[in-house]
């Protein structure tokens, strides 16, 4: 196990140097200049050259990227040009207000998305497996900003229930256990929960249709075991995968949803990258993308892990 | 019941109702704006986000030597005193102007406003050398005062400014000069931990407590900032101009920059007062009680021009038939009414007005009669290829605009073809011109621009000094009459000269029509029926100052 655990580790290095390279470049090679945000439209040549020397973006980029990965591994994730505020607080403040809603919405969705998948599974082809599957392919196929709006509308607006964005009501600064600040969390999480909702209930489904298809399953039955007996063989079997799904959707989550808390004004990494790829604010969007990668990376370690745990057979391959 | 029992009632009653009543009336007075900025807009003094910041985060905080006059919403918004009481330029020397200030007005901290000040609060993004010189605010003042050099104090209620070359807009650039306290980002400087030794990280730390703690002499004082979700701003009830002391106790800014949250938002009362709301939504917004105010905005929505050789454009007869080619009644019934139909980049009755012979409206007669002597028809159209964005800040509805001009602009015999390209490269292809590789071979470019001041307006369209890549004279319209007409307007010093400088310079612009002129914006803005006093201005900025809440 402590060699397994070791190799899946060691993989991380290459893969986060790669994504902070591919991250570096993606966002140079991109149009528009890095200045946008505090370079008027009407600047002078001479302006934007002193700019473009204050802020380092006069220098070759393998230098530049040199700089920031040298400041990147101390935790220094630079300056933000358009906000003048450091990266690193404004990444992991998002990345907390992201989490608030990204563990309800896995919640909702692993629950939701197991319940459906594995009714259908077990009643394939019964009237059950068609309307759980329906549930799920609109999961997936509804356009989530779409539902989103449409939530707010039905519950804010028409029927005042609950608020229609923001993260509570003195903002995620002053955010407290109480129902009137978690009342802000609903809409967005039941939001980003449809999708991986969908996936889940499908990936179970279709897991549970094939245990349910091995042999071993009518020799649980010929051993005198009832349904629900059965029933907890197929879930030990089909959690190792739908963990691994679940896993992988968490990391999705993380990474916020532009469009989600656009339209809620949830201030998470999502918001944060949309205000960053439309500032062209190079700093803040290389230390978020970063950040998010090392999420996903660190989260698919531990899927992997976990995995490992339940099931030997990962662990010999 | 006893006469005692009643009497202790009684007075109970009236103890609670005195309570109550006093309650309601120390009630905080709050005013809640979604704003369309997608982060609170800089709070230090020199906002970023375009003039939703000046209108934000400046000018309810801080003052300028001179001011916008906001107070009309029927007359042009011009320049009026503000922390300066007065000013003129020296007789002698034209480049050296003195301003003299407003007695007795002090800093949110109590320090006091003085020459020494002003000198400071040029020198923050002027003078290099100065330990609070701040690069990141000098993008969004220099160039908006780009003739500015240096200010000196002479005593403390007197500063002369001294510009580069002999410039009678100044006056008019200083209202983008806002001015911050020193005493107060001195004690920001103080509290710098001594562990930090390098004096620009020290400055920059300094300027980022002044940002969360700022102190102007306006209006408003800012008290918390949460970033990227909402900051919050209290009256400053020792104003000096007693007109603009606010009666709101409490200004809270909401970053909602989608269009549909921010209606959301207004409807479901989470805020009092909504940045352009959506165009669809505004039938049911009215519909609920809520009022919108719309004003024509210093604002153009055009097609700009190419001069560069082979472009139709270069016949006068072919911009004069774009111009007369286009139903903007019709414009403005697709975009819901959100929009003023304009007669050149500024409007009649403006200052800068200045009667062009040339009368921008429909008349698809007399457009198809001069494409016809032009020498196009319908079996030979004029091509013409404008380059545009999906969306951008200003752009209003880009794509459906320019399918309305495209259409609009068939039956005059022109060929128009959409060039749609990523906003910030149309963007920056707007300073790198029509010759560029950039422009994709396009004779006309679709990039909308602030008419607030004289430079913006139509200075850096119309000089030959302005030719790309030195600024946004992008289609290289210029010549010798040009240079002289604005050369006129910026050595006219005397402030009625000057407009009447500019008045002839923009009937001019009009006449030789370097541009479609299509729109104006009306800066549509939904509030709630309880925002009493709301007066919207021919400006890009309104003032929360004088309003109440009830």
């Amino acid at each position: 196990m402590l060699t397994y655990l070791a190799k899946r580790i060691l993989y991380v290095l290459p893969v986060a140097f790669g994504v902070s390279l591919f991250c570096f470049l993606l966002v140079h090679i991109a149009p528009g200049d890095p200045l946008t945000s505090v370079l008027p439209p009407d600047a002078s040549q001479a302006m934007q050259d002193e700019l473009r020397r204050i802020y380092g973006f006069d220098r070759p980029l393998p230098v530049q990227f040199g700089l920031w990965l040298m400041k990147a591994l101390q935790g220094d994730l630079g300056t933000s040009i358009a906000t003048g505020r450091p990266v690193a607080a404004e990444v992991w403040r998002a990345v907390g207000n992201t989490l608030l809603i990204a563990i309800l919405a896995t919640i909702i969705g692993f629950l939701l998305g197991s319940f459906f998948g594995f009714v259908a599974g077990y009643f394939r082809g019964s009237w059950l497996d068609k309307m759980a599957s329906i549930v799920a392919v609109l999961g997936v196929s509804v356009p989530h900003y779409w539902l989103g709006m449409v939530m707010v509308i039905v519950f804010s607006v028409q029927l005042g229930w609950l608020p229609p964005g923001g993260a509570g009501p003195g903002g995620s600064a002053a955010w407290k256990w109480d129902w009137e600040h978690v009342s802000y969390m609903i809409l967005p999480a039941i939001t980003m929960s449809v999708i991986p909702m969908g996936i889940v209930a499908r990936t179970v489904r279709a897991l549970v249709a094939d245990i349910l298809n091995q042999e071993f399953v009518p020799a649980l039955r010929a051993k005198g075991l009832m349904d629900f007996g059965v029933f907890k063989h197929v879930v030990k079997n089909a959690a190792p995968t739908a963990l691994a799904v679940m896993g992988l959707q968490l990391g999705y989550l993380l990474g916020g949803s532009i469009l989600i808390e656009t339209v809620f004004s949830w201030p998470g990494t999502g918001f944060l990258l949309g205000n960053a790829i439309f500032q062209r604010d190079l700093p803040l969007l290389q230390g978020t993308i970063l950040v998010l990668a090392m999420f996903f990376v660190t989260l698919n370690v531990l899927v992997d892990i976990v995995q490992g745990l339940l099931d030997p057979r990962v662990r010999r391959r | 019941m006893s006469r005692s029992t009643f009497s202790r009632s009684a007075l109970l009653a009236l103890g609670l109702s005195t309570a109550l009543a006093t309650g309601a009336l120390a009630q905080e007075k709050v005013l809640r704006i979604g704003m369309t900025a997608a982060d609170i807009p800089r709070t230090h003094g020199q906002p970023d986000q375009g003039f939703e910041g000046n209108r934000f985060t400046g000018i309810p905080m801080y003052d300028a030597l001179t001011h916008w006059d906001l107070s009309s919403a029927d007359k042009a918004s011009v320049v009026i005193p503000g922390l300066a009481t007065e000013w003129a330029v020296d007789a002698t020397d034209k480049t050296k102007w003195t301003f003299k200030l407003r007695p007795g007005v002090k800093f949110q901290d109590g320090s006091d406003f003085t020459s020494a000040a002003v000198v400071w609060n040029v020198d923050k993004v002027l003078n290099k050398e100065a330990a609070h010189f701040a690069p990141d605010q000098i993008g969004v003042t220099v160039s908006r005062m780009p003739t500015l050099k240096s200010a000196r104090a002479i005593d403390p209620l007197t500063v002369e400014l001294t510009t580069s070359e002999p410039d009678a807009f100044l006056p008019i650039n200083l209202t983008n000069l806002f001015m911050a306290s020193p005493a107060h980002w001195a004690a920001k400087l103080a509290a710098v931990p001594a562990s930090v030794t390098d004096a620009g990280e020290r400055a920059k730390q300094a300027w980022a407590a002044f940002s969360a703690d700022p102190s102007g002499t306006g209006p408003f004082k800012g008290t918390r900032l949460v970033p990227r979700e909402r900051f919050e701003m209290v009256a400053n009830k020792a104003y000096w101009d007693p007109k603009r002391t606010p009666k709101i106790d409490r200004v809270v800014l909401l970053p909602l920059p989608e269009a549909n949250a921010r209606t959301a938002a207004l409807l479901s009362n989470q805020v009092d007062w909504i940045e352009s709301p959506s165009p669809d939504a505004v039938p049911q917004i009215k519909q609920r009680g809520f009022t919108v105010y719309t004003n024509a905005q210093p604002h153009v929505w055009p097609w700009q021009l190419s001069f560069a050789e082979g472009s139709v454009w270069l016949d006068k007869k072919v911009r004069h038939a774009a111009n007369l080619c286009v139903n903007r009644e019709e414009l403005k019934t697709l975009l819901g009414g959100l929009m003023e139909i304009p007669k050149g980049t500024v409007p009649p009755g403006h200052p800068w007005w200045g009667n062009p012979s040339f009368d921008i409206k429909y008349d698809l007669a007399a457009a198809k009669k001069l494409m016809t002597e032009a020498g196009f028809s319908a079996a030979k159209p004029a091509k013409v290829k404008v380059l545009t964005s999906a969306s951008g800040s200003g752009q209003m509805q880009p794509l459906p605009m320019n399918e309305f001009m495209q259409q609009a602009l068939k039956e005059c015999f022109f060929d128009v073809q959409l060039e749609v390209g990523e906003w910030n490269a149309v963007f920056t292809n707007w300073r790198e011109g029509a010759k560029s590789p950039n422009a994709r071979g396009a004779n006309a470019t679709n990039v909308t621009f602030a008419a607030m001041d004289p430079f913006f307006a139509m200075v850096r369209f119309t000089s030959t000094k302005t030719f790309p890549p030195v600024s946004n004279n992008w289609g290289y319209f210029g010549n010798d009459e040009f240079d002289k007409l604005i050369a006129d307007a910026r050595t006219s010093f005397d402030g009625a000269a000057r407009d009447a400088a500019l008045a002839k310079l923009h009937a001019r612009i009009v006449e030789e029509a370097p541009f479609v002129w299509v729109a104006h914006d009306v800066g549509p803005r939904a509030m709630s029926a309880k925002v009493k006093g709301v007066v919207q201005p021919k400006s890009w900025f309104i003032d929360i100052a004088p309003m109440s809440v009830e």
